[in-house]
């Protein structure tokens, strides 16, 4: 996704309901995040899914470990993403053009 | 193949490459006898020779070198070098003798007369306040007025600037001379001149207004001698500032490279004339360029010679005289031949080198050894061994037998026999041993040629020397300017360069602007 900073930008999001799993005395989701504001954006380990909200809260503008708090709360057993995705864009632009 | 070349101990490899040598050379030089030289290296390692310390000199001087046959360790270097690529020792140094005779001669004269005519002028100079005081004292005393303190304490005055004036001029000018240089030098005589019009108009002055009339007012007269040392001083003050304090800053790069063997130095000159930069040149020259070894030169001319060797042009179509056209083809032929001469160039070098390698390890050993036969006396020990004290000159040739024939062939491998004779190399001994000096200091003489200066005198081959240059060599130094030093062997090719007007700003930086952040990516499993 290409944008200009500073500038709104309009994304393709979708939902994603996950239910953490447990192991031993920790709740774990599975996967691995990297980035946050506070990051170098050009060592990117990961750049398919954006996350944009966990849960209600925002994740566009959170630095790494307040975006790992976020997703790791004890008290919650299932976390709503909504995540955004190149390839949603590219499918979405060509299902309108057809 | 550099690896095969250094071991030796694997006689098969040795052999292999000496017979490549020798066919490469047997198939080229004609004038070279390099096949003894590897048969020599193979006898040193068997044969076991003690040579005692012979009366004669140990490695050769003119007499012995024209007894080619008499010493057979000295035959195969002295026919290369006497033989072909020189001119024979014997004529050159009758020429030298007879142009320094007509020389010393000529340069003299002018010499003296310029030094006469400044002494006379000094000498003038110096009485002429003098004189301005005594004068009227002399011729009409009575008339005068009475000197008071001012005035007596005026006599005081030039007394003691006629001091210093004789001081500094003596310091600035009353100096050996370091050269003769073939013009007269401008600044100098322009000085001359400015110090004869001056001392000339104020003695006009003073016949004129002062004795003519007979001024009474003897201060005044005083006066005006302390004025005319005053401006005296004055010029000795232009005279440092243009005969020395000019050229210190400087404004040119001087390249100076010897016609023989490419050696190059660079020198910082600042504005002279092209007859003190060649002074100043030559005087480096002695002091920072390797001796000149003639001995060094013979392989490149004969590698040279047999470039076009064995060329002929025959002229088919009928008689007509095209002398470049002939001299194009030969050059046309002759490169586009397949000569192994770079090859040749390639192992013969590399041999060379291997060999000068060997032979120095032999040598270092041998020294080494030979100084730990030596020990200095403490001043108890004096007593208790009366009987084998020696002096240093004693106890150098107690040692110089062990290890004079590794030095004596090192040396014939760096064709640099001739620059030490037998004499010479005991006095060093004896004075690196004088002043405790390590093996290695003793051989930093023998192992690489030095400096001119180091030699002996007639080994110099350069004393008489001629500049050669397009402009006057009065006129002062440009950008681009070339001239060349010859001397009878070789020549030094000097080119000016201006050092470049450099600009340069500033810029300021405040030490706390030095911030920096950590740039990471991190990674967490959730």
């Amino acid at each position: 996704m290409s944008y200009v900073p500073g500038q709104p930008v309009t994304a393709v999001v979708q939902r994603i309901e996950i239910h953490k799993l447990r192991q031993g005395d920790n709740l774990i989701l599975g996967f691995s995040i990297g980035g946050g504001i506070d990051q170098d954006p050009t060592q990117n380990p990961f750049s398919e899914d954006k996350t944009d909200k966990v849960n209600g809260w925002d994740m566009t503008m959170v630095t790494h470990d307040q975006a790992r708090k976020r997703l790791t709360k004890r008290n919650e057993e299932v976390v709503r993403l909504l995540v955004t995705r190149q390839s949603l864009q590219k499918a979405v632009q060509q299902s309108m053009m057809s | 193949m550099s690896a095969t070349m250094d071991t030796e101990s694997t006689y098969s490899g040795y052999s292999h490459y000496s017979g490549h040598s020798k066919k490469a050379h047997r198939q080229g030089s004609r004038d070279r006898h390099k096949s003894p030289r590897s048969k020599d290296g193979s006898r040193s390692e068997k044969s076991v020779t003690i040579q005692a310390p012979p009366a004669e000199p140990l490695l050769g001087n003119d007499a012995s070198r024209t007894e080619e046959g008499q010493d057979d360790n000295w035959g195969e270097t002295t026919t290369a070098i006497t033989g072909t690529s020189e001119h024979s020792i014997s004529q050159e140094d009758i020429a030298r003798i007879s142009k320094d005779l007509e020389d010393s001669v000529g340069l003299d004269c002018k010499r003296y007369l310029g030094l006469t005519v400044a002494s006379v002028l000094g000498l003038l100079v110096f009485l002429t306040p003098v004189v301005f005081i005594l004068l009227p004292q002399i011729l009409w005393r009575d008339a005068l007025e009475p000197c008071g303190t001012v005035c007596e304490g005026l006599f005081i005055s030039v007394a003691f600037k006629l001091l210093i004036l004789l001081i500094g001029t003596w310091a600035l000018f009353f100096r050996q001379p370091r050269a003769d240089i073939p013009r007269v030098f401008v600044f100098r005589a322009l000085l001359l001149v400015l110090i004869f019009l001056f001392v000339f108009s104020y003695w006009l002055f003073y016949g004129v207004r002062i004795l003519d009339s007979k001024d009474t007012n003897y201060q005044g007269i005083v006066q005006y001698a302390v004025s005319l040392v005053d401006a005296l001083l004055f010029i000795h003050y232009l005279a440092i500032v243009l005969l020395e304090l000019r050229q210190l800053q400087p404004v040119f790069a001087v390249k100076v490279v010897r016609s023989t063997d490419g050696e190059s130095r660079y020198y910082s000159l600042g504005h002279l004339s092209i007859q003190r930069a060649a002074l100043v040149v030559l005087e480096n020259y002695y002091r920072d360029f390797t001796v000149y070894n003639p001995s060094l030169l013979t392989a490149s001319k004969s590698r040279a010679a047999k470039h076009m060797a064995g060329l002929k042009v025959y002229n088919v179509d009928g008689p007509g005289n095209n002398a470049s056209g002939q001299s194009r083809a030969m050059i046309a032929a002759a490169a586009r031949r397949r000569d192994s001469s770079h090859n040749e160039l390639y192992y013969e070098e590399a041999d060379h080198e291997r060999r000068v390698k060997k032979r120095r390890a032999r040598l270092v050993v041998a020294v080494e050894e030979a100084f730990t036969h030596i020990k200095r006396l403490q001043a108890e020990e004096e007593q208790k061994a009366p009987g084998e004290m020696m002096d240093p000159r004693e106890a150098a040739q107690a040692i110089f037998p062990s290890m004079a024939r590794a030095l004596q062939k090192y040396l014939r491998t760096t064709r640099q026999q001739q620059y030490h004779s037998m004499e010479s190399i005991l006095q060093h001994l004896a004075f690196c041993i004088t002043n405790n000096m390590t093996p290695k200091a003793f051989l930093e003489r023998y192992l690489s040629a030095g400096p001119t200066l180091q030699y002996d005198r007639d080994r110099w081959f350069s004393k008489q020397w001629t500049l050669v240059s397009e402009e006057a060599v009065t006129s002062g130094l440009q950008d681009g300017v070339v001239f060349v030093l010859k001397c009878l062997d070789f020549s030094l090719v000097v080119n000016v360069k201006k050092i470049p007007f450099i600009k340069l700003s500033e810029e300021f930086i405040d030490p706390k602007s030095h911030k920096f952040v950590l740039r990471l990516q991190s990674e967490t499993s959730v």
